[in-house]
């Protein structure tokens, strides 16, 4: 009989063993990538990447360029009013259908469905929805309105709201069925305790239901804000940044100045401020979420 | 019974969920202060007639009069009713306070009352050092405590009590039954209580319904329940360990079963006489006596001890009385082995006679 506590390093021996290459690769792959990305943003590298240190040039450089100030400016509207509306659609949806209605399952696959489609996909057929000349327009316009007009991947001014509406078009089904899987977590004593309480429908979702749902917003809320931030082939497939630069994002500045540019520190630059964004959002939010619930019950 | 005394009557009540009947014609008057139990077996439609009465379920057909008005198609927060469930069902983002007064503050009802409301439910239900936490931080018993107070700052003359203790343990289960009689003692107001435990159902109700198959077997009181058993099913379903049956016949003012006799003389039948034919007789394994008492019981039969189980204050003694198993229950401290020969007794007055046909009693 042992009579000492087991050495923690070598309990679960194989299990540990299996997982070290997925260490060793999370490692080298996601810190080392990202540390070698940062370190070749003070570089002048082109083509290839060198280590000749030009200091912040790249990051002066950066915020002088008007492509990358509009992209910066397109994340912000796409990411605010995408943030906004997924939720809200998703969870009506979601509300909707937990009503116990029929054909629950084929109105939840129908509207999954986009989901399961590539950004490609759905940017091509939105691309050819909001054309003038096929879609909408020439619908509404066959039906008699002449005058109809809605364009909006032809108008610079509004060309970003045509790629939300396919973003939202293929996001909504995720977060409705995330919503749905919560909503139906949900103690059906709970609802009917705030019937017996007098609460209305409304109140009882905004002021128990929802706050009860917190994990699976907080899970729904990365995978959406990943999303966001990660925006590009949707771009490529819809609009290709244009008319003009006037929907070009953040992920598409990147590729363009590392592949099309040949200016890799550029790339380099771009990415990394990316990063800080992010961190600069994530961060606060998880000393919040896990240094703050010690004191929480 | 006169109307004007019930607080809740169903009359012709029919539920059906689609195809599946659950509740068919359904009647049940209940009176003002009454505690009313419902008991029954798992999936026998408690629940369902419990809902039916707070609103939560549209019903089929029929009607549900409380305080004499007919709330058939009311909202449950308009029925003057409180509802306690077994999952405690709290709103779990919000303090104990919270809890209580969410109900109240949304029926515009002026803060001073409110404050007096939940201060004079958490003083009853002796909660108030725990009106700042969370549902989180309380105990089973805490919380089930809290969702009684729910449903006591209401104000209302009807509880609806869905199997509330069932998630707590015996210990606490048997300290909380009995603040809920207090309470109901205290309060005076008409309480409907949901359980499957029949200890729960005996120590609490002043009335009993016995439901099966969404309709009620027997309504009494628990003296009338436990002692005489309308038919062969409530008399199996109440009493632990349950009743023991014998398949015989009646002949000539006599029970006869096996090589066993049993003279019926005492037996209060309820259709007045004793009608020859088969039936089936029961027999308590409380009611069976031993040592010298056996001397006075009108029936004694010698047996084999075959099994004993002790439970702290009783032996349960398993044997063979004319061909069949029988069991009988021994004082704690009675001095017994088994194998060894014993000498029991009982009266048929005290017995259950049923139909073997109906299994109605006789
Ligand atoms: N929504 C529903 N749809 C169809 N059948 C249902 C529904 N709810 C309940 N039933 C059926 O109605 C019957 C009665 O259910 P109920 O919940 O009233 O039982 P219960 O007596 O409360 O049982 P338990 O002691 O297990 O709580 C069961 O047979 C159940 O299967
Ligand atoms: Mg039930």
């Amino acid at each position: 009989m042992a009579t000492e506590r087991p050495n923690q390093l070598f309990r679960n021996k194989s299990s540990k063993i299996a997982a070290i290459p997925m260490i060793v690769t999370a490692l080298f792959v996601f810190v080392g990538g990202t540390i070698w990305t940062v370190v070749y943003s003070f570089t002048k590298s082109g083509l290839l990447p060198r280590l000749n240190w030009v200091g912040l040039d790249q990051y002066e450089r950066l915020w002088a360029t008007r492509k990358w100030l509009v992209a910066i400016e397109n994340l912000v509207i796409y990411g605010i009013c995408m943030l906004v509306l997924v939720f809200v659609i998703g969870f009506i949806l979601a509300a909707l259908i937990d009503q116990k209605i029929r054909f629950e399952n084929t109105v939840r696959t129908i509207i999954l469905y986009p989901y399961a489609l590539s950004f490609v996909v759905t940017g091509l057929v939105w691309q050819w929805i909001l054309n003038p000349e096929f879609g909408v327009e020439s619908i509404v316009r066959a039906w008699g309105w002449e005058s109809f007009s809605f364009d909006p991947l032809y108008n610079a001014d509004i060309a970003i709201y045509g790629v939300l509406i396919a973003g939202l078009w293929q996001g909504s089904g995720l977060v409705m069925v995330l919503m749905l899987a919560g909503l139906r977590g949900i103690d059906q004593e709970v609802w009917k305790a705030a019937r017996v309480d007098g609460i209305p429908t409304w109140k009882t979702y905004i002021f128990i239901v929802i706050p009860m749902m917190r994990p699976v917003f907080i899970t729904t809320l990365v995978l959406v804000v990943t999303g966001i931030v990660k925006l590009y082939d949707l771009i490529v497939a819809q609009t290709g940044g244009g008319p003009g630069i006037s929907t070009e994002v953040p992920a598409k500045y990147v590729y363009d100045m590392m592949f099309q540019a040949n200016n890799l520190g550029q790339g380099f630059a771009a990415s990394t401020m990316m990063l800080v964004t992010v961190a600069l959002i994530v961060i606060p939010w998880a000393i919040l979420e896990f240094g703050g619930s010690k004191n929480r019950g | 019974m006169n109307t004007m005394n019930n607080s809740v009557e169903i009359k012709n009540l029919d539920l059906q969920f689609g195809a599946v009947k659950v509740l068919q014609d359904l009647n049940l008057d209940i009176g003002k202060g009454e505690f009313l139990v419902l008991l029954g077996s798992s999936g026998c439609g408690k629940s369902t007639l419990l809902n039916c009465i707070a609103g939560l379920l549209d019903v089929t057909a029929g009607q549900i009069h409380i305080n004499d008005t007919n709330v058939t198609w009311t909202e449950p927060s308009e029925r003057g009713i409180g509802m306690v469930f077994q999952s405690y069902a709290l709103y779990p983002q919000m303090t104990v306070e919270g809890n209580l007064s969410f109900g109240l503050k949304n029926a515009k009802l002026p803060k001073a009352e409110i404050a007096k409301r939940v201060k004079h439910a958490s003083e009853i239900l002796q909660i108030e050092p725990l009106l700042k936490r969370k549902p989180a931080a309380l105990s089973g018993g805490q919380r089930q405590r809290v969702a009684i107070g729910r449903a006591l700052v209401r104000d209302v003359d009807v509880f609806l009590f869905d199997e509330p203790l069932s998630n707590l343990d015996a210990k606490l289960r048997a300290d909380l039954r009995v603040e809920i009689k207090r309470l109901h003692q205290r309060l005076e107001n008409t309480m409907i209580y949901v359980t499957h435990d029949q200890i729960e159902a005996m120590t609490l109700a002043d009335r009993i319904a016995i439901m099966r198959g969404g309709q009620i077997m027997q309504l009494g009181s628990p003296d009338d329940i436990y002692g005489r058993p309308v038919n062969k099913y409530v008399a199996g379903f109440i009493g632990s360990p349950s009743m023991n049956f014998f398949d015989g016949a009646i002949k000539g003012g006599a029970f006869t079963t096996g090589d066993l006799t049993i003279p019926l003389t005492g037996y209060d039948f309820a259709s007045g006489g004793a009608v020859d034919g088969p039936a089936t007789l029961g027999i308590r394994p409380e009611h069976v006596v031993t040592g010298e008492l056996v001397d006075n019981a009108p029936v004694k039969v010698d047996v084999g001890v075959e099994l004993i189980e002790p439970t702290g204050s009783d032996k349960l003694i398993d044997c063979q009385v004319a061909g069949r198993h029988f069991r009988v229950r021994m004082d704690g401290q009675a001095d017994v082995a088994v194998g060894q020969k014993l000498r029991i007794g009982f009266d048929p007055g005290r017995a259950s006679l049923f139909d073997a046909a109906t299994e109605e009693r006789l």
